[in-house]
């Protein structure tokens, strides 16, 4: 059987079930694929050994006859989760060499499960980029290509190295974390679903923290089915993150019947933009048709401070981030530079954070640095949080008006070439998120889901913001608007 | 706002990341542009509005103030650039 690493879970797990596979032969034909896709870089800590002996422990409680859903499913698990005895450097320098000695909730929780980890991924350095081109490890690359052209174009980020090992079926899902998009945008653009729920589902305990009130970790998955699955084992409360919530989880899985009828959707006059291709207009207009005939009522709706989501953002990420990475100063772990004769412990500092941080990193540190500095503290860091009140207090009115759900385009453009951004602003590559940054900042859960394809050949995603907690209904709209879309295609494969 | 290079230098300084000076200039334009993009944030009607502290309504729950783990001096160390003695080593900071 070749085909076993293009299974979904939810198929994975029927066969599993049903005795017609096991995990050995799932993970056996995850690892071959992964070791033919070097070219992809998405996979940048294989490890074959845990992957094989997870399986073996899975078949045998499968046999037992009380296996959980994931029981046996091969995934990848992003960098920036801490695994234990498995490097986790959040594809930065100044985690080189870091074993952690502790296991993460969300992982842990998946391993529980009986989730077979086949290795780390890729991904931006501390999650910082849209493009995972700030990863130390090198770039990940979309398996998607335009057309007969091959130019190595980005999976998006910050989670690349997750959304390009989906969409080439190296695995058969993957974790990813968001902080302002880094799950819808590279699911968009590789044709795969990604889900960053709403803020305090997913515990943050250990995975390395970005900017603490933004951070949450979703799946990224083939079909939305799946991405409810794997929902489910990864939420819960958990007592080690203070600001994980004590809430019941749904079987999100049993609230997937594609019936929409009666719900009212919003579309937010804001989210068209000027620039914005034809093709994502094109796109938005036809996710609201389907839903629509789907028995959705569509109603417009303003979201007024949509433009100052961006601005606020990168204020509060980056000093959210100056805050969280003072931690790394080559003492307790990680990198540490090599001083010279006379140097002292600021120096070890100093020289230490330069050579381990990344060009990104330090801008959004030093970015950070100031916001939160004497003086400027009020005029920027007390006003972006002021901003965000009402940016959050935009959807609370729409959601207050009646409306279940929100439909906007997931990215403002397709997949773009590796490289391509190289020469401008950080700003403009600050822009790739404006869509999906707003759901962070108001701590609301967001679905990716793939629909169409661009006239070069490239997938295109649609998102659903959904209220608080309801990620159940906010899966079932997106279940209704992925069998509507329809969309199948993979990317050729060429690696 | 523009950002001359001796706020540059007093940014990275705080920050803990060494700079050199050659880099200052275009470090100093880049801060300038990232700026730029955040003062749109000055057009925005703030009076009466209250700094967003959670993002979802919660209090923080409190627990006993007691110990709960420890004793696993190696796994802290383990990680460590220098450690000896059961101790983190780093350069001298007192004379």
């Amino acid at each position: 059987m070749t085909d076993l690493t293009k299974m979904k879970v939810a198929e994975a797990r029927d066969a599993l079930r049903a005795g017609d596979v096991t995990s050995v032969e799932l993970t056996e034909a995850c690892l071959g694929a992964i070791d033919a896709a070097d070219a992809l870089g998405a996979f940048v800590h294989k490890t074959p050994e845990i992957a094989m002996e997870q399986a073996k422990a899975a078949d045998a409680r499968i046999k037992g006859g009380e296996a959980p859903s994931l029981c046996g499913i091969p995934m990848g698990i992003k960098d920036l989760f801490c695994t234990r005895g498995v490097p986790s450097q959040a594809a930065s320098r100044i985690l080189e060499g870091f074993k952690p000695e502790y296991e993460s909730t969300v992982t842990g929780k998946l391993f529980d499960a009986g989730a077979v980890m086949l290795g780390k991924l890729n991904m931006d350095e501390f999650a910082m980029g849209s493009s995972n081109e700030t990863s130390c490890y090198g770039n990940a690359v979309n398996p998607w290509r335009r057309g007969n052209d091959d130019t190595a174009l980005t999976p998006g980020g910050s989670s690349g190295g997750s959304a390009a090992a989906v969409a080439a079926d190296l695995c058969l899902a993957a974790t990813g974390t968001d902080t302002g998009g880094s799950i819808r945008q590279p699911a968009a653009f590789t044709g795969i679903t990604g889900i960053k729920p709403t803020y305090g589902r997913c515990s943050r305990w250990g995975i390395v923290a970005f900017a603490s009130s933004l951070d949450q970790a979703g799946p990224m998955t083939k079909d939305v089915r799946d991405a409810a699955i794997l929902l489910q084992a990864m939420c819960g409360h958990d007592p080690k993150d203070s600001t994980s919530a004590e809430l019941a989880v749904p079987d999100f899985e049993a609230m997937l019947t594609g019936d929409i009828r009666g719900k009212t959707i919003g579309i937010p006059r804001e989210y068209h933009m000027d620039g914005m291709p034809d093709e994502i207009e094109a796109l938005w207009a036809r996710g609201r048709d389907m839903l629509a005939d789907a028995g959705a009522k569509i109603v417009d709706i303003s979201l007024p401070h949509t433009k100052y989501a961006l601005p606020t953002y990168y204020v509060i990420a980056p000093a959210e981030a100056s805050s969280n990475l003072a931690r790394y100063d080559g003492v307790r772990y990680g990198h540490r530079a090599r001083l010279s004769q006379g140097e002292g412990i600021n120096d070890m500092y100093e020289k230490t954070r330069a050579e381990g941080f990344g060009a990104e990193v330090q801008r959004r540190v030093m970015v950070g640095t100031y916001v939160l500095s004497a003086g400027f503290y009020d005029a920027y860091y007390n006003r972006a949080r002021k901003v965000r009140t009402l940016i959050k207090k935009d959807f609370e009115d729409a959601f207050a008006s009646g409306v279940d759900a929100i439909l906007t385009p997931a990215t403002p453009s397709a997949a773009f070439g590796l490289g391509e951004m190289q020469d401008a602003d950080p700003v403009q590559m600050y822009l790739n998120d404006v869509f999906t940054v707003t759901v962070n900042l108001a701590g609301l859960p967001g679905v990716s889901v793939p629909a169409g394809l661009d006239k070069q050949g490239l997938p295109l995603g649609l998102q659903l913001i959904g209220r608080p907690w309801e990620e159940g209904d906010l899966l079932n709209t997106a279940y209704a608007l992925e069998r509507a879309a329809g969309f199948v295609e993979k990317p050729a494969k060429w690696w | 706002m523009s950002i001359d290079t001796d706020t540059a230098a007093r940014v990275a300084k705080l920050a803990r990341i060494r700079v050199e000076d050659d880099q200052l200039p275009a470090l100093a334009q880049e801060f300038s542009n990232i700026l730029d993009f955040i003062e749109q944030l000055n057009e925005v009607d703030v009076e009466g509005v209250e700094p967003m502290v959670s993002v979802t309504p919660m209090r923080l729950k409190r627990r006993q103030d007691g110990v709960t783990d420890g004793n696993q001096q190696d796994k802290i160390l383990s990680n460590a650039p220098d450690a000896r003695e059961g101790f983190f080593a780093v350069p001298k900071v007192v004379e």
